[in-house]
């Protein structure tokens, strides 16, 4: 496969592994604005833009963090690079430019979703409930992700689909956590209180994790559940080792089909095996901001890897 | 003006090919026609059949508007044509082999030495080097225009690289998509046989250096292209890597594309770009679109180039006046198609005639295309002709006139109704080691009333072009 095939397909999904990033963050931070100032939940809000990176940049073009301003950077702002119709429109014009590697089904899930976006995008927003827009950026990422699992070859062009997903989608969970971890350290005295439970429960519901979380554990949410569920349960879809695991499975996949091994590989295998000798009390002992920012390079380090070795074209 | 032929009615009867059509007219209320006009529109851009302009603003991506009547030929009638295109196909690669070889039609009085070897597309870099099978032009695009129930004329050659053979096939796709009856109650000659043709006659063409199955690839200028999906298309079909010039790379006596295995070599590149941008240490140097050192590759055998550098002197609108000369020479035939009588204004004797009946000619530039830049007397104003006299006499020699055909009229969907609309026809020829023509090509047609010019940039449209098999 073409160097530069395999790059448009690995960025074709982490855009769109990030606008649904952008569309669960959109939910959170409109159910922010809607509870009561006084109690701080407006720092909430901050938090979740710090996440991504961007909250200089919504401060700067929008002051106040209203439901409208909200929607209209999460949703709709084309500066903004993370925002869902920046992100389905990359996501597009890279399957664009590698047609003939997706499938009849998958350009179509794509190429509907960029085309209901412009329709989307040209309707009053006054008609435009939040749920509406949430709930139509869901459904797309998973048309596309569901057209890809059902009707793509499982050849390489899989793999480096599969590498985008997973790296994007670890990434953007232990960033979460991380934002949320901070802004929670330096007031300890509220731990295991009323306030920091619902700090919690905004960070699970910004992972859709909410309900399976409660399933899975069940009882008191603690601090060292979460971390336990978001980081080392290969039940829960979102975790670091779900993520890191089906990035490992995918570069061994590639290194088999091509019948040579890769730093990627080495560096993906060297990271799950990481997170399988952790457990909650060896994370909090490092701390937990530590581990995470320690995590967060160790993935970056490893796209560079992949992209040296296979999207980059310069093995030659 | 004599009133053009409508291709669907004779002496006031409808033509046989045609019989079924107009039964299916009639049986189509305005609600259909508008329903079914709506689905092919959006079939077309779910699919993404469209051509890309970026940097004009509104929408990127617009779709060429699509005719759904159909241009019926017999089986006679194309078999003709397919002669007469076959021949002008072979007379043309034989006058590019002989022009960068020995240049015998030019020793031999027949061509005017200064038109061919001054000439802006001749390449000098490729003088002497035969490409493999002797073919230049790999996939040859002859414009035809009917007069007539028997009367057909090229228009021009596209030796390069013609465009729009995607629509000819996704046409098709969406008739049948569309009105499965018609297919079933017609005999029409499919023309899905054409990526696989296309591949064979890539591999046919493989240079002398390559062992094994050759690697193809289509090289084109990246996805902000217009023609991109077009190229797209045609990788997808033959199942061949759609490449840009960064994917490409030169190493020794080899091109090489990279992928996430490493290098591999390549043996044929089917380029939808122009020479001049193919290798900037051979073309232009400013070009970021190229392969540095392609073309030593290329002359040494390394690696294949459709069409390969040098054919556009083939096209060019002025040689075209020798093209049934070419016929003549190297053939040893009659041409079977004509040309336009065109009268170039370097010689004197035409430019008198041309500047004497301005009012009632189709001046074109000699290296224009998409109809830009021409002048269409009978549809021109006293002052536009006039305008154009002086441009004409600033510099004669780049110019050429034909008479203004009555251009044939198919039955064409209009918001009025049905009506009769100008159309020409595009077949594309694939020269290999065999030649071969799929039977049928992209029908243009002029949308706009009693408009000669089909050219979609300026309101042009395409139907899909049956062949009816015997």
């Amino acid at each position: 496969m073409l160097s530069r095939t395999a790059d448009n397909l690995y960025w074709l999904a982490r855009y769109m592994e990030r606008a649904e990033t952008a569309a669960r963050l959109l939910e959170v931070g409109a159910r922010i604005s809607l509870l009561p100032t006084e109690q701080g939940y407006r720092n909430e809000w901050d938090s979740l833009l710090r996440s991504t990176g961007s909250a200089d940049g919504f401060a700067k073009k929008y002051g106040e963090a209203v439901q409208r301003n909200i929607e209209s950077f999460l949703f709709f702002d084309r500066d903004n690079p993370s925002s869902v119709a920046s992100s389905i429109t990359a996501a597009r014009e890279n399957g664009r430019i590698v047609r003939t590697a997706l499938t009849t089904q998958v350009w179509d899930a794509l190429n509907t979703a960029f085309q209901e976006l412009r329709q989307i995008e040209r309707a009053p927003r006054s008609e435009l409930e939040l749920s509406r827009l949430t709930d139509w950026t869901m459904k797309h990422a998973a048309m596309v992700r569901g057209a890809i699992d059902a009707t793509l070859l499982r050849g390489d062009g899989y793999n480096f689909l599969n590498l985008g997903y997973y790296l994007e989608r670890g990434d953007a969970t232990a960033r979460l956590m991380d934002v949320k971890y901070y802004v929670l350290l330096p007031r300890a005295g509220y731990v295991g209180t009323g306030a920091d439970n619902d700090q919690w429960m905004m960070l699970l519901r910004a992972l859709s994790a909410n309900r399976a979380f409660h399933w899975a554990y069940g009882g008191e949410i603690t601090a060292a559940k979460i971390a336990h569920f978001l980081i080392l349960n290969p039940q829960c879809p979102r975790s670091l080792i779900t993520c890191v695991a089906g990035a490992n499975n995918h570069l061994s996949r590639v290194a088999k089909l091509y019948g040579q091994s890769s730093q990627a590989q080495t560096r993906a295998t060297a990271l799950l095996t990481l997170l399988e000798q952790s457990t909650p009390e060896t994370i909090f002992d490092e701390g937990l901001h530590d581990f995470l920012s320690r995590f967060i390079g160790l993935t970056a380090d490893l796209a560079v890897s992949i992209n040296d070795t296979y999207l980059s074209g310069d093995m030659a | 003006m004599t009133p053009s032929f409508n291709e669907m009615y004779q002496n006031g009867e409808v033509r046989i090919p045609y019989a079924r059509l107009e039964e299916w007219t009639r049986g189509m209320s305005p609600a259909l026609r508008t329903q079914k006009q709506a689905e092919a529109e959006a079939l077309f851009r779910r699919i993404g059949i469209t051509f890309a302009v970026y940097g004009e603003g509104g929408d990127p991506d617009r779709l060429i508007p699509f005719d759904m009547f159909p241009r019926v030929f017999t089986a006679m009638e194309w078999a003709r044509l397919e002669r007469g295109i076959k021949q002008r196909a072979r007379a043309l690669n034989a006058f590019l082999v002989d022009v960068y070889g020995r240049g015998e039609i030019v020793r031999a009085g027949r061509i005017p030495a200064a038109l061919v070897y001054q000439n802006e597309a001749y390449e000098k870099s490729v003088v002497g080097f035969v490409p493999p099978k002797g073919v230049y032009s790999h996939i040859v695009g002859i414009d035809i225009v009917r007069t007539g129930p028997n009367d057909f004329f090229v228009l021009e050659d596209n030796c390069r690289t013609p465009s729009g053979v995607s629509y000819m096939l996704e046409s098709r796709e969406m008739m049948m998509r569309m009105f499965p009856h018609l297919f079933r109650e017609n005999r029409i000659q499919p023309v899905d046989r054409y990526h696989s043709l296309l591949r064979r006659t890539l591999n046919s063409v493989a240079p002398a250096k390559c062992t094994g199955e050759p690697t193809v690839v289509i090289l084109t200028p990246g996805h902000f292209n217009s023609a991109y999906y077009e190229h797209s298309f045609l990788a997808d079909l033959m199942g061949v890597e759609l490449v840009e010039g960064a994917d490409l790379f030169v190493d020794g006596a080899f091109v090489y594309m990279r992928t996430t295995e490493g290098p591999r070599k390549v043996d044929v590149i089917y380029r939808r770009i122009d020479d001049a941008y193919l290798d900037p240490l051979c073309f232009r140097p400013d070009s970021m679109l190229g392969i540095p050192g392609l073309m030593d590759v290329y002359r040494s055998g390394g690696v294949t180039i459709c069409s390969a550098p040098g054919a556009g002197v083939a096209d060019d609108k002025a040689v075209y006046t020798y093209v049934p000369e070419m016929v003549r020479f190297y053939l040893g035939e009659e041409p079977i198609l004509n040309n336009v009588p065109t009268w170039q204004c370097a010689k004197s004797d035409d430019l008198k005639h041309v500047l004497e009946n301005l009012a009632d000619l189709v001046v074109k530039e000699v290296h224009g295309s998409g109809g830009y830049g021409m002048l269409v007397g009978p549809k021109s104003t006293k002052a536009e002709v006039e305008d154009f006299r002086h441009k004409i006499l600033a510099n004669p020699g780049n110019y050429i006139a034909q008479p203004t055909l009555a251009l044939s009229a198919t039955p064409t969907f209009v918001d009025e109704g049905i009506a009769p609309r100008h159309v020409d026809l595009r077949p594309y020829c694939l020269v290999g080691e065999t030649i071969e023509l799929v039977p049928g090509g992209l029908t243009r047609v002029a949308l706009r009333e009693g408009s000669l010019v089909v050219n979609s940039s300026q309101g042009g449209g395409v139907k899909d072009t049956w062949v009816l098999a015997e």
